[in-house]
């Protein structure tokens, strides 16, 4: 799925990589709990998240996760989007919460990543 | 390359919006000298867990990276309060962080089991009050 059909989806607003949303992700992961994301997640993924700390950025850098979604219309501050787009990530922000921004997207075709690494 | 590259880095502990600067450092480093995505990604997710763990649990402590075309080797040391029951530690869902580390998305207990789950070879030395060295091995070879 393209970001900028995840964007549609969950009306939402784009902090930071406006440029890049014509990548593609290939599936999903949502988690409030980092070591969870780096226990669980497979390449070409998208995070959902409420977390809006730094270390959401760097967990997603570990992992080569390129777009972070973040949920219930948490805003992150300025470092962490600094952070993100020196890193060449896409931020988003929607106001659903994590179960209804993944319910939107999954009834759209983008399934979970749930993969052992 | 030259046969092995030594790095060195002193980790702070009193700034945990910092943590994982270091492990993001040598990954890039590893992706500039080439190594395989699926081993820079190895590296990088061990390291950066037990960077974590260092600043969370121990307030710091140095890293040494030695970087060969065989093999990388992270060493971290610390001297924080050491691990008093390694076999617990190292169960899924286990943890000793506190409110503080939860909220910000760790201490959940998979620290040591991802730190185990994506190296080749974990060796962890502890002692309670003197502090805790950690060696990771990620082949670099198929």
């Amino acid at each position: 799925m393209k970001l900028s059909t995840v964007k549609e989806l969950l009306d939402g607003t784009v902090l930071t990589g406006g440029e890049l949303l014509e990548q593609e992700v290939d599936s999903a992961f949502g988690s409030d709990l980092m070591s969870d994301v780096l226990a669980f997640v497979e390449n070409r993924v998208l995070l959902l998240t409420g977390l809006v700390n730094p270390q959401v950025v760097r967990t997603a850098e570990m992992m080569d996760i390129s777009a972070i979604v973040f949920v219930r219309g948490k805003c992150p501050d300025e470092n962490v989007v600094e952070l993100a787009k020196s890193k060449g990530m896409v931020i988003i922000t929607t106001e659903d919460t994590l179960y209804v921004a993944s319910g939107k997207l999954y009834s759209n075709g983008l399934t979970g990543s749930a993969k052992e690494g | 390359m030259a046969e092995v590259m030594k790095l060195h880095y002193t980790v702070s502990g009193d700034d945990f919006t910092r943590a994982g600067e270091t492990s993001s450092k040598v990954k890039k480093t590893l992706n500039q000298l080439g190594f395989r995505p699926e081993v820079v990604r190895k590296v990088a997710i061990s390291m950066y867990e037990a960077e974590i763990n260092m600043v969370i649990h121990a307030n710091g402590g140095t890293i040494d990276v030695d970087i060969s075309p065989e093999e990388i080797i992270i060493v971290m040391q610390d001297t924080g309060p050491g691990i008093p029951d390694i076999e617990k530690a190292m169960q899924e869902g286990y943890s000793t962080a506190d409110h503080n580390v939860r909220e910000l998305g760790f201490g959940a207990g998979m620290g040591l089991p991802n730190m185990k789950r994506y190296s080749d070879d974990m060796q962890i030395d502890t002692e309670v009050g003197k502090g805790t060295c950690v060696k990771l091995v990620i082949k670099a070879k198929e």
